[in-house]
Parts: structure tokens; sequence; C-alpha cells
């Protein structure tokens, strides 16, 4: 009886001084990018091109961590943000971010836009096993730990969001003959597929209608009165803002009333449905997992606060329905977030390692109850969405939030 | 009147500054000292440089492709990014699902290249001046949605693109992949220029030429004018297309977003910036496309594409004949520091 005793202190003891002493171990460590005083994150965007409007998000990253700065940093360190130009092309991504690389010598590559700038730099960004983290496109592909361990998306995927639409439409609308609108493009193509899937066997009978367009295209009002030919009952937009704007229009102008559900993408109060008008947008239903900066409802919401005084001392003048400021805060938010967690530890496979245990983060623009959870097997973070539904002059969140984790091929 | 004035009468109203075929190309030892300093500068920088310079080479042919149509055949064309298109698909999907050999690809890309401009010189006979970069314009808008199209879609990954393998040195010469690689894209631009080169100064060259300064002249004079015009569209589409097959080699990825209409202009604004019809100057407006855009963005950000304006539009008052004017300026410095 004694000796278990004995035996228990001791190991006690043996068990303490080790604790102790890997605390007294517990020395600075840094890769290149970090330092005592600093930690440079790199991030592209397209400032200039055919989708410059997205250059709004690097910009609000700027300034969040400005203010991160202007309170003391991270840990005591300041945020380098270096953003470069990418003109939403792939030879230019791969420049810019082997120059964030190379010459600037970041730490980790943050937000970078778009699908194929992200596709042409991901091999390089692997095998120099640097930080290619929460990526601005939602895209699958992106949630593959295992090929590609450097690699981290951020928002819902797209397919996983279509799925959500499929299986919602199943119950509530079993019979329902479907018309899909979609941008021909990787992100257009990915929706498809989303929908596909999540109808699974009943793909063929319930689907009479595939339309796409071309973003080049100046008007899709054609598309739209060789659909209502078809006749469905049921009509997916899945759309980039400009073209959701002008299906909503279109189908009120022709009297149309199809129930139409609009992609997350092209959800913004300020910038779709005012233009297609309240009155023609009623009923129109999306999913959401972010607080729209338009919508009266939020005016109260302790997260959407700070996210208000955010921009109004770091950014005056910000057209708040732009969706751009709501996602660059999020995104900036949850890079903080996986800094701070790394504490001393300021490694690249340190930074991954706390980017993938990531517990019910909520960064402020999330909806209630949307959560970023991650994991060594989950390089999804954000995977809920809640349907909403347009009435007035905002969206009415309805039903529970729905998991919709698409899981990596 | 002077016998400069009677020159410039003469040339007045063509949108094509006639250029002496001497004039195209630079002495001897110029060329030696720009190849000497191509040759060791990346011994000296960083990766990330070494690639910047693959690419200011990559473009440097395709505009010099895109001056020897039109400062040498008097064409013009908006479409080069179409052909440049062409070859970067063409070397990809050689490379990835047939598993050619990276630098067996380029002449394949080239031949493709050549046939897929000597068709499209076709129906563009027809037309000139300002038609003629019209239809071609039509081409450059046309092509990325063509490599979307799902019928094509198993072999160019559709809107996902294909990525493409660096390849590694061989014989296992102690450099990296992209020392490698830029040293391999010089040697094939030396020969490319040099090749272009003589190709100015041959028969075929000459018959350009008398085409570029007065059509019905060159026909009178038994130059087969049909023939030769689809002729330099081809060779021009060719040249393109290789630097098209080192460019997704030099970027690992080709995707149809990265052939817009913008990369045609980009060319054409290299053409102008370097001196239409000066082959050397290519590199000059390379470097302006490329590293320009860069200097713009590094002024201001939100209005970056304004400050390239501006830049742009200095270069086009102060310099009109691109980087040949300076040039010209420059020997005569040298002359007359020689005289004295």
């Amino acid at each position: 009886m004694l000796s278990t005793v004995r035996i228990a202190a001791i190991s006690a003891a043996i068990v303490a001084v080790a604790a102790t002493s890997t605390a007294a171990f517990a020395q600075k460590k840094y890769d290149t990018g970090a330092s005592d005083t600093e930690i440079k994150v790199g991030n592209i965007i397209p400032y200039s091109g055919p989708a410059s409007a997205y250059g709004v998000i690097g910009k609000t990253e700027e300034a969040y961590f400005k203010m991160i700065n202007d309170r003391g940093g991270i840990n005591g360190r300041k945020v380098n943000f270096v953003s470069y130009d990418d003109a939403y092309s792939p030879p230019k991504a791969v420049e810019q971010v082997r120059k964030l690389v190379e010459s600037d010598e970041v730490l980790l590559v943050f937000n970078p836009l778009g699908t194929p700038s992200n596709t042409a730099i991901q091999k390089y960004l692997n095998s120099k096993k640097i930080p290619q983290l929460f990526v601005a496109t939602g895209a699958t592909k992106w949630n593959d730990p295992k090929n590609f361990p450097w690699t981290m998306g951020w928002q819902p995927s797209y397919q996983s969001e279509a799925q959500i639409y499929a299986k919602w439409l199943m119950k509530e609308k079993p019979d329902a003959k479907v018309a899909i609108l979609y941008q021909n493009d990787d992100f257009g193509k990915d929706y498809l597929k989303g929908t596909k899937d999540g109808f699974g066997a009943k793909a063929a009978s319930s689907i009479i209608m595939e339309e796409s367009y071309e973003v080049s295209e100046p008007s899709i009002d054609g598309h739209i009165v060789k659909i209502k030919a078809a006749n469905p009952d049921v009509l997916l937009i899945y759309t980039t803002p400009k073209f959701g704007a002008q299906t909503i229009k279109k189908t009120a102008e022709l009297g149309w009333k199809p129930l139409q559900i609009i992609t997350n993408v092209s959800a913004s109060v300020g910038s779709v449905m005012q233009p297609a008008g309240f009155d023609n947008a009623q009923g129109v239903l999306s999913a959401a997992y972010a607080k729209d900066g338009a919508d009266s409802q939020w005016n109260n919401d302790p997260g959407m606060k700070k996210w208000s005084e955010f921009l109004d001392k770091y950014m005056p003048g910000a057209d708040k329905t732009d969706g751009g400021y709501v996602y660059g805060y999020g995104a900036a938010q949850t890079l903080a977030k996986v800094l701070e967690m790394c504490g001393d530890d300021l490694t690249r496979a340190n930074v991954m390692k706390q980017a993938a245990s990531l517990k019910d983060f909520t960064p402020d623009t999330l909806l209630p109850g949307v959560k970023i959870n991650t994991s060594a097997t989950d390089f999804a973070p954000i995977a809920q969405l809640q349907m909403q539904r347009f009435k007035g002059q905002k969206w009415e969140l309805f039903g529970d939030i729905i998991s919709g984790d698409v899981p990596s091929e | 009147m002077s016998a400069a004035e009677e020159v410039e009468v003469v040339t007045e109203g063509q949108a094509v500054e006639a250029v002496p075929k001497r004039a195209m190309t630079l002495g001897y030892g110029t060329s030696l000292i720009v190849l000497a300093v191509l040759i060791l500068i990346p011994l000296f920088v960083k990766n990330f440089i070494i690639f910047q310079m693959t690419m200011l080479l990559i473009y440097a042919l395709a505009v010099m492709a895109l001056n020897i149509l039109t400062g040498g055949s008097g064409q013009f064309s908006l479409g080069q990014s179409a052909f440049y298109a062409v070859g970067a698909y063409t070397s990809a999907i050689l490379m990835e699902h047939a598993g050619m050999n990276y630098a067996l690809t380029l002449p394949v890309a080239g031949i493709v290249c050549f046939g897929f401009g000597f068709l499209f010189g076709q129906p563009a006979l027809r037309l000139s001046g300002v038609y003629l970069a019209l239809a071609t314009f039509a081409l450059a808008t046309a092509m990325p949605q063509l490599l979307k199209l799902g019928y094509f879609e198993h072999w160019t990954g559709g809107v996902q693109g294909l990525v493409v393998t660096k390849p590694d040195a061989p014989f296992g010469l102690p450099m990296g992949q992209d020392m490698w690689l830029y040293y391999f894209t010089l040697a094939v631009s030396i020969g490319i220029y040099l090749a272009s080169v003589n190709l100015l100064r041959s028969r075929s060259g000459r018959a350009f030429m008398a085409i570029r300064d007065n059509e019905i002249a060159a026909s009178a004079m038994g130059v087969d004018v049909a023939l030769y015009k689809t002729l330099a569209f081809g060779v021009s589409a060719g040249i393109t297309g290789v630097a098209g097959g080192l460019g997704a080699i030099a970027v690992q990825f080709v995707a149809p977003d990265g052939y817009t209409i913008q990369l045609a202009i980009s060319l054409f604004l290299g053409m102008v910036v370097g001196g239409v019809g000066w082959l050397p100057g290519s590199i000059v407006g390379s470097a302006f496309i490329i590293f320009v855009p860069n200097i713009a963005e590094g002024i201001s950000k939100g209005l970056s594409g304004a400050v390239f304006g501006v830049l742009l539009f200095l270069v086009i008052f102060l310099v009109p004949h691109g980087a040949r004017q300076v040039a010209i300026v420059a020997q005569q410095l040298a002359a007359k520091l020689k005289k004295n």
C-alpha cells in the first residue's frame, strides 16, 4: 500500500519536473518571415483587371492588420501585410507569389483569391512547405490535406452549398422541375456538380434544363426567356452578382414567378437585391454563413457593431453594402486567431498545425451558430450554412444551421 | 526638299513605317554584350528574379513574333494571345497526357500554331488595316471560351486548367529548375532570334517588306502577295506558339483565364514600346509589359491602372518610336563622343 503511494508520489514529482522543464525549454521558434517584432504575411488579390471588384477584400485585410498593430500586435509582434496585384491572371499570380516568398520572405501566403490563381501557385507553395492559408475561393479541391498539406480553404465550398439547395428541394418540393442558370467557369460548374450530387438518382428527372452564360456577356435576358419557355417551376441562379440582379429583374418583367434560389455569392442586399428591385426579389431563397453589412437586422449585433466601428475608423467612406468588407474582416480575424494560437512558435509547420486545430471559433461577421472547426483531416473551416428568404428589404433566416461538408476527393 | 524629307512624304499615311532591313537588327558588338549580360545575370540573383527573366524572354519571343508580322509584313494582329494559348495547351497536353519530353513539345507547339496561323491568314487576306485587327481581336476573345468547351474538357481540363510538371536540369547539371529553364529558354530564344533575322534578310523577308511598303508594287514585281501574307501569319503564330509552350512550362499551369485579350493587348503594347519593326526592341517591350505594371502598383495600389496609363502615355509621347529611337539617339551620341 505504502509502496504504491510512494510510486504515485514519485511519478507525480517526475511529471511535475518534466512539465516545468519543457516549459522552461519552450523557446521562441521562428521560420523565415517571423521574428520577435514582426510577422510577415503575404497576399495576392486582383486590384486590377476583370475581377478588380474583389480588391476590396485585400484592402480590408490590410486595414484589419493595421488595427491589430495599433492595439499592440499579436503576442507583441506587428503584422506586416504585403499584398500584390495578380490581375486575376495565373502567370502573374505565380510571379507575385514567388516574389512574396523569395524576395519579401513572408511566413505564409494568406487568402489568395480565385481558383485559377490558387491552382497555379498550389504546387509551388506545397513543394516549398509554405502555408497557403484560407484561400478565397469556394472550390471543393482545397480540402485535401493528404495531397496538399499546406493548403487550406476558408469559406463553405460551392458544392456543399449547392447540395444543401438540392436536399432542401427534395424535401420541400419533391416534384420540382428545376432549371439551372450557371456561369460557364469553375465557379458555375462547381455549383452544377453539387446540385447533381445533391439530387443523386433524382437528378435526371428533376433537372429539366441547364443553361450557361459567359461572364463576358453584357446581359443574360435572352437566357431567361429561353429558360422560361421550358416552363420549370424552380430556377437555380448560380451567377455572380451583376447577373444575379439581372435574372431576378428579368423574371419579374416577364411576369414569371418560379421559386428562385440564388447563390450565396450573389445574395448581397446592396449589390443584388436592391438593383433588382425589392418588389421583384420577394420570396427569393438563398443560404448564408455570414451576416450582411447592409441588412438592418444586425444593427445591434455586437459583432457587426465592431465591424462597423472598424470600417468607420480604418476605412472611412467604405460602402457597407459591399460583401467584400465583411469577407475580408472575417478572414483576417481567422488568421489573427491562428497566429495568436501559435504563441512563440512561429514556424510554418506550427501555423498549419494551429490552423488545423480551430475549435468552435466564431469571427464577428459569421451568422449566429456558424462556427469554424478544423482538424488534421478537415481543412474546410466553414462548412455550415442557413437557409434564408428575402422579405421586405432584408433576408430572413429560417430552418436549422445545415452542415454541408463535402469530403475531399 | 532634302532626301530625308522626301522619304517622310513617301511613308506618310502608311500605318507601319518602312524600316530598312539592316536597321531591324543590332550590330555584332552590341549583340554580344547583351548576350553576355543575359548569360551572366542568373548567376548572381535570386530564383524569383531568374523566373521573371525567363518570363521576360518568353514574352520577348511573343512580341518579336508580332513584330515580324507587323513590322515585317505590315499586318496587324490583336489575336496573338490565341496563338500563345494554342501553343501553351499543346505543350501542356503533350506533357501531361502523352508524357512527352518538354523540349520535344515545343517544335510540335510551333508547327501546330504555324498551321493554325497559316489557315487563319487565308480569310485574313481579304482584310487589311483596322479590319484585320478586328478579325484577330475576335479570335482572341473566342479562344478562352473555346478552351472551356466541354467537348475538349478531357484534354484541356476545362475551366480548371492543367497543372504542368516543371523539368529538372538534365545530365545531373548542378543547377536549380529555374536556372535550367532560364538557360533552356535563352537557347531557344537565341535560336529563334537568329532564324528570324535571317528570315527577314532572305528572299522571303524582302518579299514581306515589299508587301508592307507597297502591295501593288510588290505584286507587280512578281511577289506572290497572298502566299507571303499568309506565310507571315504562319511564322508569327508558330513563334508565338513556341513562346506559349515555354510559358506553360515556366508557369507550370495553363488555364483559359491566362490567355485573354488582355495578353494580346500587352503583346501589342510591347511591340509598340520596343519599336515597330526593330527586333531587338522586343526584349525592351517585354520588360515594359512585365515590370511597369509592378512599378505602377508600387506607386499606387488603388490607381495602378491609371499610373500605368500615365507611364505608357509618357513613353508614347516622348519616344514615339519606342526603344529603337532611344537606341538610335544613343548610337549618335556614341559616334559624337568618338569623334571628339
